[in-house]
């Protein structure tokens, strides 16, 4: 070994012009000082996975957070929607104090007068402008009879446009024609539960039912509601069934007319009723709300009693907006801490790293690493380590809510903003936290780190 | 090796000023270097005015009992602190003056370190070890690759490039060391009790390693507390309480 020491091997001088190096070659020392920091990285196997894992759950928890509230306030936002955003509805509520008077006294019972009026009605549209439809409805509960099959369930009897005021299709066969309206016809449309319960097997379209001793003639099935009956549990009389068939308002009136009687523990009572529901059609989404404020006071000014209610889609659309939008800046600062969290563990890692290597950093600094290449060097290795924990954080953070999604069937939106934000906050950290340690490690004395054990 | 070559990529001989009597170009001057420790209130000088030339192709051993003030002198030639007081010309060029980045890099272009514990970086093998130095000097990849691998077969190691340093005896990481050393071909390689760490016999290969070094021109400066050590260099310095007791030359 000796012999080939002794050799003399002429070593050709080679000193770079260093001007020109010192620029050309700033990619060749990045990736080099990258290199150097993935080792470093990977030499600390356990150590660096459980540094990433904080970034990790920072960015995941970021993501799935905002996509569930996300979710969850479209949900919201879409039940609304889908009452319609120009819509006003009005219901006729049972006032307290009648019920109450109701009861005393012995004889046949009174009949309870309560509720809107066609008059409250003809007011509304006749008194404000940008009204550009009233869709007045009687709800009535009746025993529905198919052949051997029966049903409670409310009877609706409405107008022609009562589909599309509230955005409900049709599934099948039509709804009841101006003229069918003109003629008291006896016409009925089911909802789609109504049509399942009374014909499990037919078809109900042509076919017909039995309300008291009338037969209807079904001439088209609804869609199913969903979440559309929001609301519509109080109209009418109580504990209403979701389930409901429409017949035209003026059938209503004919058959059944105003005055209803029902069995009650206490025996028989009975109110009249002219209206149990109407909805308003505004012409223009602004002015909504405006309108609905001036119908407050129209009906507050007719009625002597509360004994109808005010719904605006819009005002709850826009209550849900902003109770949504609490929900994600709250949502957004949980898992803000935990990003914040897992920046300290970067923090708190270089540190260490920075004093265990406390004679690599003198041995670079003596071989000719100036401050800024040692901090290039710590900074790059913060940088990779929350880099990593972003990206595997944003795949985890896009996968969680698809798995919340398929198992507990709620509804979850990824925004694109989301991951893209989570992602540089996450690099952001890797700097912000990298760069306390990394001046550490570039202020220190060289004589002093290189005699550190 | 005397050299009246101007030379310009050192600045060595290229103003009379430079060339002493014997005709022997100046790589290193001290001049009444004086180095003061504070302790809170205390100040300890522990080198009180030290004033010595080094030659190009030199090969000089600074010897002295432990505490004398020969480490502290070691890292004032080795640009790592600098003197409280007095100057230090390196190739021509003023020390004292220096910003950390102007010293950072006079280290890495113009010193090569061999040290007692070899200070080579665990994670990195024999060859990214050599090629340290010249990467943080700029040199492009295939350069350093070149070096390296020709400094690696001189000292004997072409077999083990990709070892890493715990893999390797001691005087094997002390090969590495001086391989790494010689990378940006210095004025002067400094070397700490560089056999302290080592038995007998590859202390006695590094020994040789140097002799061998030297005869090719390069100037080397070597700590040690060793007499022995000490007398096997053509010169050899004795310091005592911080100051140079003796400075001798073997006739040759």
């Amino acid at each position: 070994m000796t012999d080939a020491i002794l050799e003399p091997t002429v070593q050709p001088r080679r000193r770079p012009d260093r001007s020109k190096v010192r620029v050309g070659n700033r990619l060749v020392r990045f990736k080099k000082i990258t290199q150097v920091g993935i080792k470093s990285i990977y030499s600390h196997g356990l150590r660096s996975l459980l540094t990433v894992l904080g970034i990790v759950i920072g960015v995941a928890a970021v993501i799935a957070m905002l996509a569930v509230s996300e979710g969850a306030s479209f949900e919201a936002q879409q039940q609304f929607r889908d009452l319609g955003a120009n819509n006003i509805l009005l219901k006729s509520v049972k006032p307290a104090e009648v019920e109450e008077s109701s009861n005393r006294g012995f004889g046949p019972p009174q009949a309870i007068v309560y509720g809107l009026t066609l008059a409250d009605v003809e007011t509304i549209r006749n008194s404000i402008p940008g009204i550009s439809n009233v869709i007045a409805s009687r709800i009535v509960k009746k025993n529905v009879w198919h052949l051997g099959r029966s049903m409670n369930t409310d009877v609706v009897g409405t107008a022609v446009d009562y589909p599309t005021s509230r955005n409900y299709n049709l599934r099948s066969g039509r709804f009841f024609s101006e003229t069918e309206m003109r003629d008291h016809a006896n016409v009925v449309v089911l909802s789609d539960e109504v049509a399942n319960a009374l014909f499990p097997i037919d078809n109900p379209l042509g076919l017909s039912i039995k309300i008291d001793s009338d037969y209807y003639n079904v001439i088209g099935i609804m869609e199913s509601e969903g979440f559309s009956n929001l609301g519509q549990n109080q109209a009418g009389s109580s504990n209403a069934a979701p389930s409901r068939i429409y017949i035209p308002f003026t059938s209503s009136k004919s058959r059944f007319g105003e005055t209803t009687t029902r069995q009650t523990a206490g025996g028989m009572e009975r109110e009249t009723v002219q209206l149990h529901e109407a909805i308003i059609q505004v012409d223009n989404q602004e002015s909504v709300i405006e309108v609905g404020e001036i119908i407050e006071q129209i009906l507050a000014r007719r009625h002597k009693d509360i004994d109808y209610a005010i719904e605006i889609p819009l005002a709850l659309l826009r209550q849900a907006e902003e109770s949504a939008l609490r929900d994600q800046i709250v949502a957004g600062a949980i898992a803000g801490i935990s990003l914040l969290v897992g920046g300290i563990g970067i923090m708190n890692i270089m540190l260490a790293s920075v004093t265990e290597r406390t004679r690599e950093i003198g041995i670079r600094r003596a071989l000719g690493a100036k401050k800024r290449d040692i901090i290039t060097q710590f900074l790059i290795e913060a940088v990779i380590l929350s880099a990593v924990g972003g990206v595997i954080g944003v795949v985890l953070g896009i996968a969680i809510p698809f798995v919340i999604s398929a198992f507990w069937g709620m509804t979850t939106i990824v925004t694109p903003v989301a991951p893209l934000l989570a992602f540089s906050i996450s690099a952001l950290i890797g700097v912000v936290f990298g760069i306390y340690p990394s001046m550490r490690a570039a202020d220190m004395d060289p004589v002093e780190a290189l005699r550190h054990e | 090796m005397t050299s009246l070559e101007p030379n310009p990529a050192t600045g060595i001989g290229n103003t009379p000023a430079d060339i002493d009597s014997v005709g022997q170009s100046v790589v290193a001057s001290l001049k009444d270097i004086r180095k003061t420790y504070y302790m809170g209130a205390l100040a300890v000088e522990v080198l009180h005015g030290i004033s010595l030339d080094f030659y190009e192709g030199e090969y000089v051993s600074i010897m002295g009992p432990s505490g004398c003030g020969k480490s502290t002198l070691m890292n004032i030639l080795g640009c790592l602190d600098k003197p409280t007081e007095g100057t230090y010309y390196l190739g021509g060029e003023d020390t004292s003056e220096m910003d950390d980045d102007e010293l950072s890099t006079i280290r890495g272009a113009r010193l090569g370190f061999i040290f007692q514990s070899y200070n080579l970086i665990q994670q990195l093998n024999v060859l990214e070890n050599i090629e340290m130095p010249l990467f943080y000097q700029g040199y492009s990849e295939q350069d350093c690759h070149e070096i390296a691998m020709g400094l690696v077969e001189r000292v004997g190691l072409d077999d083990r490039i990709d070892h890493k340093p715990f893999e390797l005896s001691g005087g094997q990481q002390q090969r590495v060391a001086i391989a790494r050393a010689l990378a940006v071909d210095p004025l002067i390689i400094l070397a700490d009790e560089p056999t302290g760490n080592l038995d007998t016999k590859s202390g006695a290969e590094i020994l040789d390693l140097f002799d061998e070094l030297n005869q090719q021109g390069k100037t080397l400066i070597m700590i040690t507390h060793s007499d022995e050590l000490a007398e096997r260099s053509p010169r050899w310095v004795r310091m005592l309480d911080g100051k140079v007791e003796s400075d001798d030359r073997r006739n040759s």
